[in-house]
């Protein structure tokens, strides 16, 4: 599900990179609080685990595709949601960078997609609340199941949201939604079972592993989310001005495939309806 | 991707590289690691119908690979390593393109080939910029550099061990699936349960790693900060090597270079 660069605009990927860039502050501050030296190591080498599992395919069942695990989900089960959204967050760097896989500029809305919706939201509002204190099998398995799946749905929104606001494609909202949810429910639902089968697993040998800290209960989810806005308001507000007036170089560019003008039309006079409405 | 694990950047390779000693090797890290990021932007900021305008901006790599002396043909082949993955991701662009065109309908076919190569080509100057930076600097010099220059320590020390940890664990999953491939008649993808004790044993080999390192670590005095070696200095020469690339990336950012030339050309020729 990494996003490339040609359905992003400038200011949407800008927004998304400093929203990455605040949440790396915050985490590393929150990794930092913890004081646990045995999870620098931990860190590194559960990153180039995730980097090796995502090379590994499985059959789904019933079908002739295969799938490949995210990780998103497992990083936070064995680490909490801080130390994996920073372990999420240079997985996804070092792929861009080094093996062009997803797009620069595209880079902050994978961070977000791929890493915050199953650190932030996914992990303690869904796979805490059922699993709680006192991990079992089956709560486990159902958990991860879950858990997965909305963090896909919501990575998946994030994608729609994100192509949507950049205006460069010039599908409608309401095609895409329902063209993304639906493939995205499917994938989540074989997601969630291999990620259930394979922490049900760590957790048959080893279950000091899968144990949830109670220090990573209490998540500054309503600081994060105001951040969130800000970073919004302010570049929204900084580029529609920019803009208008005198475009810099990056949207000139973009204004000038035949492209952008046509679809940007397309969506401004879906904006006009919508507002209508 | 069998292969790219073992033969994409071997680090020892990188580091040999990087322990060298050139005008370039001696540059502040800093230096190399803003006109690096510049040179990315100024490249992706283009657009996607781009093609000639790419043309200068290879003088970058082509310079840095002859003053740095490090061997061109290391550099070429890495970077033709991840073509793969632009290929990829470019042969679905055009996919996309034509379903968003359905709706406009006045895009040739061959737009799409155009956004091919630009993606390509795009993808072979960021990806090879990068690995200049680590071929002439070293990653643990980079990572200084980051810390200097205002990036989060834990999210740094991060980067740097899955760097050091990323082709040690692909080799191990490799092995482990060479074993399961030749226990199983050779097949290339494996059912969901036998995927599952697959990845949890990799896993658990992972904690068992990580648990040998953190011990190995704090037997030799670790305490939470990684020490870095390379000193930093700051003076005109860092300055003049950032403020001349940027210089010249703006020109060729601004100015499409091949097609003025060819103007001129002509312009004389008339």
């Amino acid at each position: 599900m990494h996003m490339a660069d040609a359905l992003i605009s400038p200011a949407v990927g800008g927004t998304m990179w400093l929203a990455t860039a605040g949440l790396i502050a915050h985490s590393s501050k929150k990794v930092t609080a913890q004081g646990d030296d045995r999870k620098v190591p931990l860190m590194g080498v559960l990153g180039a685990f995730i980097f090796a599992v995502q090379m590994i395919n499985f059959t789904i069942p019933a079908t002739g595709s295969s799938g490949h695990l995210g990780g998103g989900m497992i990083l936070a089960i064995l680490l909490g949601p801080y130390a994996a959204f920073l372990v999420m967050a240079s997985v996804l760097f070092v792929q861009a960078l080094f093996f062009a896989d997803g797009g620069l500029l595209a880079l902050g809305c994978n961070v977000v997609n791929l890493g915050f919706f199953p650190c932030f939201i996914a992990y303690p509002l869904i796979y805490r609340l059922i699993v709680h204190d006192k991990p079992k099998q089956g709560r486990i398995m159902l958990a991860s199941v879950i858990a997965s799946i909305i963090g896909l749905q919501l990575g998946a929104f994030g994608v729609v949201i994100e192509t949507f606001l950049s205006g460069i494609s010039s599908l409608s909202f309401k095609t895409f939604i329902l063209l993304m949810q639906p493939i995205h429910l499917a994938i989540g639902i074989v997601e969630g079972i291999a990620t259930a089968a394979v922490v049900t697993f760590v957790w048959k040998a080893r279950p000091e592993v899968v144990m949830p800290s109670p220090s990573d209960k209490i998540l500054d989810l309503r600081g994060i989310l105001l951040g969130f806005a800000a970073c919004a308001l302010i570049f929204g507000t900084l580029l529609s001005r920019f803009s208008s007036k005198d475009p810099d170089g990056l949207e000139w560019s973009i204004s000038k495939s035949r492209l952008y003008s046509n679809s940007y039309q397309n969506t401004s006079s879906d904006r006009v309806k919508a507002g209508d409405e | 991707m069998n292969n790219i694990g073992r033969n994409y950047f071997d680090i020892n390779y990188m580091d040999t590289l990087s322990a060298g000693d050139s005008p370039l090797h001696r540059l502040d890290p800093r230096a190399k690691l803003i006109t690096t990021l510049l040179f990315i932007v100024t490249v992706v900021s283009f657009d996607k119908y781009t093609l000639s305008a790419f043309l200068p901006f290879f003088l970058y790599p082509a310079a840095l690979i002859t003053s740095g002396k490090i061997p061109a043909r290391y550099i070429i082949n890495k970077v033709l390593l991840v073509c793969p993955f632009a290929i990829l991701i470019g042969i679905f662009n055009p996919i996309i393109d034509t379903q968003i065109l359905f709706h406009i309908g006045n895009m040739e076919v061959s737009d799409g080939w155009v956004s091919f190569f630009s993606i390509i080509i795009k993808s072979l100057l960021t990806v090879s910029a990068a690995l200049i930076l680590i071929s002439l600097t070293g990653f643990n010099a980079v990572c200084e550099a980051l810390i200097k220059l205002g990036i989060p320590r834990p999210f740094v020390i991060q980067l740097l061990f899955f760097y050091r940890y990323l082709f040690v664990l692909t080799d191990e999953a490799q092995r482990m699936d060479r074993a399961r491939a030749l226990r199983s008649f050779n097949t290339s993808s494996m059912k969901l349960y036998t995927f599952s004790s697959f990845i949890g044993h990799l896993l658990l080999r992972t904690l068992d790693r990580a648990e040998r390192i953190y011990l190995a670590m704090c037997s030799r005095g670790f305490n939470g900060h990684i020490h870095m070696t390379k000193t930093i200095k700051n003076t005109w020469k860092e300055f003049s090597f950032v403020a001349v690339w940027v210089s010249l990336f703006l020109l060729f950012r601004l100015y499409n270079i091949p097609v003025l030339l060819g103007d001129l050309v002509t312009g004389v020729v008339k």
